[in-house]
């Protein structure tokens, strides 16, 4: 199956990409060489077989809920492109009505 | 003496205990070595030389203490960090520019545990992007050349930790498998890799690719050197709720019984497009077993073809969920216009490489709304049946030998962009990665080109200490693992 330009920039809209338009056009077509590649899974009879989502027994391990020290705020903060406050800071997200 | 570089890591470590060399002087010989001869094979893309040189003098302190207790191998040895294993306040980046100037604020529990035992960490070693690749080409600051030949790949992901093993600039260099990247490496460098099994080792701290996949390996200059690494990392750590609470084993690397040892073929391992000398040097390798006691037969993974397939699906999907958390806010740079939701966009578009921006498309594309059932779901269930390949043949044999990659190191810049020839590169590595199990890749030959070819087993899960054994035996009788690169 072949991808369109369209669906490349839908799936990069999704995964919060921003494509060039040469990159939309190879990725289109190499994407669509990967898929290709994979369609040969929906020939294997599955309909008896569970899936594997994981190797290990999948288990929530509980622990006893004591408080503990946690890394210091500025050392979390000190990797971050812009903080203020102790906080990290990022563009504004919502538009306040007056 | 030879040069403290060529010994290997429990040659040095006997030096270190007899006094016959210091801490300090090993750390220095391999800096002075990765000085002169890593602007070549560029495979350190961080070199902490004050930390060594800290952490080597905090060694000999304890060397030159007497001590009633057996002190650990790696106590003031040299070891290379594959660059997606955070170290606090060491710049940690996956090879890639979206994290760069990235200072974790805490160290892995696999670098933790060999520190508290002695080691000294010399740098981190280039990955491709997020140990996405089977070359190093992918990585954002640069490719890595192999020692045998600098015109070829030193394999990848970890193809740093394999290059910097086999050019004698550390003793052993941790890694991460999670189609491969441990083993194909080592096979290409001529360097021992071990896979974990999955849960065997603590991935706290470990920046993640494909979740359900991961594993933390070593590399070493041969089986023996591995031991200690394996046993330190090893066990379970209450920070990673994926790592089991099983009992590590003691690794006995002489005396293995090989006559009871039943070793099994996989005949959809010996392929077309297998480079024929290296089919050769592997079956050669399992008539050496033969010859040592074992019992050979063929068996069969009848899914085998598909691993390729359900990976591609797979490892895209984990990586797209877990690279989502890259986003300019936390770590990193942030590019774009100093809007919501541009910058997200602008950052994550620029500074991702070519191959990540592929994968994380792929796994966007492949979870999305209508296309889940066909590709995620139904790679799942396959990979059901890839794992039950192996349940089954691990009632008839106690290991599986087969080649660990198609063909010798490839040329830099050969597969070009066309990333389904590279990810055929990983054909014989992902199965192990899919059922869980530990896989061991160990040199066996080289090609007429003197390229090296690694030969892999695999064991049942939890199944290392049966890895480490048979490996052992054939590097005690055979003398592959011995030679190295002039450089």
């Amino acid at each position: 199956m072949a991808l369109t330009i369209e669906e490349v920039r839908a799936i990069a809209r999704l995964a919060r990409l921003q494509l060039t338009a040469e990159e939309e056009e190879r990725f289109a077509s190499q994407l669509s060489d990967v898929l290709d590649y994979a369609a040969r899974l929906r020939e294997v009879d599955t309909s008896e077989i569970p899936p594997t989502a994981s190797v290990l027994p999948m288990s929530a391990p509980l622990r006893p809920d004591e408080v503990r020290p946690c890394l210091p705020r500025e050392q979390l903060l000190a990797s971050a492109p812009d903080s203020e406050g102790g906080l990290f800071r990022v563009p504004r997200v919502l538009e306040l009505e007056p | 003496m030879a040069e403290l570089t060529d010994l290997s890591l429990l040659e040095a470590a006997g030096a270190l205990r007899a006094g016959a060399i210091s801490s300090t002087e090993l750390t220095r010989a391999c800096l002075d070595r990765i000085e002169a001869i890593d602007g070549d094979v560029s495979a350190f893309l961080t070199v902490t030389e004050d930390l060594a040189m800290a952490q080597a003098e905090a060694a000999d302190q304890q060397l030159r203490t007497r001590s009633d207790t057996p002190r650990p191998f790696v106590l003031g040895i040299p070891i290379a960090i594959k660059d997606v294993l955070c170290v606090e306040g060491v710049p940690t980046t996956c090879g890639s520019k979206i994290l760069e100037g990235f200072r974790p604020p805490y160290t892995a529990t696999s670098v933790t545990r060999l520190v508290e035992a002695g080691a000294v960490i010399l740098g981190m070693a280039n990955t491709d992007e997020f140990a996405m690749g089977s070359s190093t080409e992918n990585s954002g600051y640069g490719v890595s050349h192999n020692p045998w030949n600098l015109a070829r790949v030193p394999g990848g992901s970890s193809g740093g930790s394999a290059a910097a093993v086999a050019a004698r600039m550390c003793f052993a260099a941790l890694g991460t498998d999670t189609g491969g990247s441990v083993r194909q490496p080592a096979a290409f460098c001529g360097v021992s890799g071990l896979k974990t099994s999955y849960g065997r080792v603590s991935r706290y701290g470990l920046i993640a690719y494909g979740s359900s996949l991961d594993t933390v390996g070593g590399m070493a200059r041969n089986v023996a050197d591995l031991a200690p690494i394996f046993s330190l990392m090893a066990g379970h750590d209450p920070l990673d709720s994926t790592s089991v609470a099983d009992a590590v084993p003691e690794i006995h690397l002489n005396g293995a019984d090989l006559s009871k040892l039943r070793i099994g073929v996989p005949k959809e391992y010996f392929i077309e497009g297998l480079q024929p000398e290296v089919e050769t040097a592997v079956r050669a390798a399992i008539e050496a077993f033969r010859e040592m006691g074992a019992a050979v037969r063929e068996i069969s993974l009848p899914h085998t073809d598909l691993a390729l397939p359900v990976y591609y699906i797979i490892a895209p999907a984990e990586a797209s969920a877990n690279l989502a958390r890259y986003d300019g806010v936390r770590y990193g740079p942030r590019l774009g216009p100093g809007l919501y939701p541009e910058d997200y966009f602008v950052t994550r578009g620029e500074l991702f490489g070519a191959e990540v921006k592929r994968r994380i498309m792929l796994g966007t594309y492949a979870l999305s709304a209508g296309y889940y059932d066909a590709y995620y779901g139904q790679a799942q269930k396959v990979r059901t049946l890839i794992k039950g390949d192996f349940e089954a043949a691990f009632q008839e044999v106690d290991l599986i030998a087969c080649p660990v990659t198609p063909t010798t190191a490839f040329g830099i810049g050969a597969h070009g962009d066309d990333p389904l020839s590279m990810y055929l590169e990983d054909v014989f590595t992902l199965p192990a990665n899919l059922a869980g199990i530990p896989g061991l890749s160990f040199p066996v030959g080289f090609d007429s080109e003197g390229l090296p070819i690694g030969m892999q087993f695999m064991a049942p899960h939890l199944g290392e200490a049966q890895l480490f054994s048979a490996a052992h035996a054939y590097q005690a009788a055979t003398s592959w693992h011995t030679g190295w690169p002039e450089l």
